[in-house]
């Protein structure tokens, strides 16, 4: 028997549904927790991110007006192929740290996965509601997605933090840009082939790697982003920076050092829409 | 950049205008024309395509591209309301800022010229009409001529004519020149654009000889496309028109206007057109008088763009007019 190849992956971006490289044809080395060489990393550049804005807004009409039942099947389906790959999960989270919490961590990421899809169609009932009003009208609230949702991956939670993040915003119909940690980015990369065999439409999830210090400040000033998620910013002094751009254009900010999960992290990305209608007596 | 392989087979030697009053000798004519490097005109209008234009000259290309825009509405469901507001656009492009420049010209189909004069006033951008039975020219010559009468007088400053590409594929080359002959002739003061449609014309070969033609029958401008037909204008089609403008200037010294229309969708496409009429015709062109963009989302990207120079924040659809 002949013995087979030995093919490497070249980790690339994810923008609009394909994997191109970066515009700017940079890479970076990733090292596991000793320091041993992994692979390189494809390195995006501020060009990119403005790529990944443009994909992630067109992708936003489809996604956001199909119905909450067919979010919730797509959702569903990212869970089944992570579960088809938690092998390879494991043994990419367990660069940075032991098999067994490696393990747990996979685990968890494909549970929260399944968790957030089942929300698809719930959504409406637990967030909206029915106001009682002094006046002739039927007066209902319901939710609608923020829009476009750029953020930043925590490095200590490769693959948890980074589904938390995504499917918490594109849940209720936001598309997102994610910049993954560039100390654990291949998990990232492996999420965003399972995320392009998902029947997720192209765009609706972004995944860049590379220097969040980098490419931060132009998606924070960015006009046609809406939304953005600084919990994985751990630079005090960029913090600051980001949320003072973001308020250019009133962006939802989740601010640095805030754990937001589950039902509250939804409700992050989601904006009120109340709607009086006569009731004609 | 190549410069081993030379596409630009000019036209030279000593230019005699045909006969014009025989199909056989203007069949003649059309053919001694050279043939088209097919592989060299796509490497050139590429490799022109790859400059990276910063900064200044970016903005400066930004405005001139603004200021180079037919603004263009050719839809079955265009209403008074909605040429209205493309007037608007075309006199004031960014509500926020009033230093952009205004456009050369708003281009609608012949109805909407009245409607259009008036939305726009005193300002100095001129009404374009299609006319001729756009965009298939498939109507009789004396229907045409009144498509093309009736913008006239209700004061179309410029009319977009379409060629007749039936009788061209028949090899009746006569027939096309006289009828842009007697399009010219109802145009009066107007000037005369001169459709090729050239994703209709199939061959390089077939654009040089539709070029030539057009412009020894009187046209004013030599416009790519209706943008109704894809492909509409590309970088290489364009690159040829305008060296065929270039050639019938060396030999006539008649200076012709270059418009490409349909497809040119982004800023970045904009400035690659910059940089083919730059590097074929010289900065002579590069004026509003002589080289326009058929476009209507263009301009909403050039805005963009602008925002971004101007603020260092990239912009979004947000900020510029839903149209």
């Amino acid at each position: 028997m002949s013995e087979s190849l030995d093919v490497n992956r070249t980790a690339k971006l994810f923008i609009g549904g394909k994997f191109p490289r970066s515009e700017s044809a940079r890479s970076f080395e990733v090292h596991d927790q000793e320091g041993n060489f992994l692979a390189n990393a494809s390195l995006a550049s501020r060009k990119d991110g403005r790529d990944a804005v443009v994909a992630a807004r067109s992708a936003f009409s489809a996604w956001s007006s199909a119905t909450a039942y067919n979010r919730g099947q797509v959702m569903y389906r990212v869970a089944e192929i992570m579960q088809g790959r938690r092998d390879q999960f494991i043994a990419e989270v367990s660069a940075w740290s032991s098999i067994e919490e490696a393990t747990i961590e996979v685990d968890a990421a494909i549970n929260r996965w399944v968790w957030y899809a089942g929300w698809t169609d719930k959504l409406s009932m637990v967030t909206g509601s029915n106001n009682p009003v002094a006046e002739p009208f039927f007066n209902f609230s319901i939710p609608e997605p923020t829009g476009v949702v750029a953020g930043f991956a925590l490095s200590d939670s490769p693959l948890l933090g980074l589904v938390e993040m995504i499917a918490a915003a594109i849940v209720s119909g936001n598309t997102v840009v994610v910049v993954a940690s560039d100390r654990t980015p291949l998990p990232a990369v492996s999420l965003a082939e399972v995320i392009a065999t998902s029947d997720v439409p192209g765009g609706v999830v972004n995944i860049l790697t590379g220097y969040a210090k980098e490419i931060a400040p132009w998606l924070a000033s960015h006009m046609d982003v809406n939304g953005i998620d600084l919990s994985g910013i751990g630079d005090s002094e960029l913090a600051v920076e980001l949320e003072r751009s973001s308020a250019q254009n009133l962006k939802r900010v989740l601010r640095p050092n805030t754990h937001l999960d589950g039902l509250s992290r939804v409700k992050m990305w989601l904006e009120t829409k109340t709607v009086w209608h006569p009731r004609g007596y | 950049m190549s410069t081993s392989h030379n596409n630009d087979t000019s036209v030279s030697g000593t230019f005699e205008v045909p006969d014009l009053t025989s199909n056989a000798a203007m069949t003649k004519f059309l053919f001694g024309l050279p043939g088209v490097d097919k592989v060299g005109l796509e490497e050139r209008a590429a490799s022109l395509g790859t400059r990276s234009i910063k900064n200044s000259a970016k903005a400066e290309g930004i405005d001139l591209a603004i200021s180079m825009i037919d603004l263009t509405t050719l839809e079955g469901m265009d209403t008074r309301g909605k040429v209205r507001s493309l007037c608007a656009k075309a006199c004031r492009p960014d509500p926020m800022d009033a230093t952009v420049p205004q456009v050369a010209a708003v281009c609608v189909y012949g109805d909407m010229v009245g409607h259009a004069k008036e939305a726009l006033g005193n300002a100095p951008i001129n009404v374009a009409a299609v006319a001729t039975a756009f965009p298939s020219g498939r109507a009789s010559r004396r229907v045409k001529l009144m498509d093309v009468q009736d913008a006239v007088s209700l004061g179309a400053d410029e009319i977009d004519m379409v060629i007749d590409r039936g009788a061209w594929h028949e090899g009746r080359y006569l027939d096309v020149f006289e009828e842009i002959v007697a399009v010219k002739e109802v145009c009066g003061d107007a000037h005369l654009k001169v459709i090729l449609e050239t994703g209709e014309l199939k061959t390089y070969d077939n654009v040089r000889r539709a070029s030539w033609l057009a412009m020894l029958a009187g046209a004013d401008f030599i416009k790519t496309s209706t943008g109704k037909i894809a492909p509409a204008a590309t970088p290489a089609v364009t690159l040829l028109m305008l060296q065929a403008v270039r050639d019938f200037h060396r030999q006539t010294g008649t200076v012709i206007g270059m418009k490409p229309a349909g497809g040119i969708r982004t800023t970045k496409d904009a400035m690659k057109y910059l940089v083919l009429v730059k590097e074929t015709l010289g900065d002579r062109w590069l004026t509003p008088d002589l080289f326009r963009f058929g476009a209507s989302s263009l301009l909403n990207d050039l805005l963009m763009q602008r925002q971004k120079l101007s603020t260092g924040a990239y912009s979004g659809p947000d900020y510029v007019t839903v149209d």
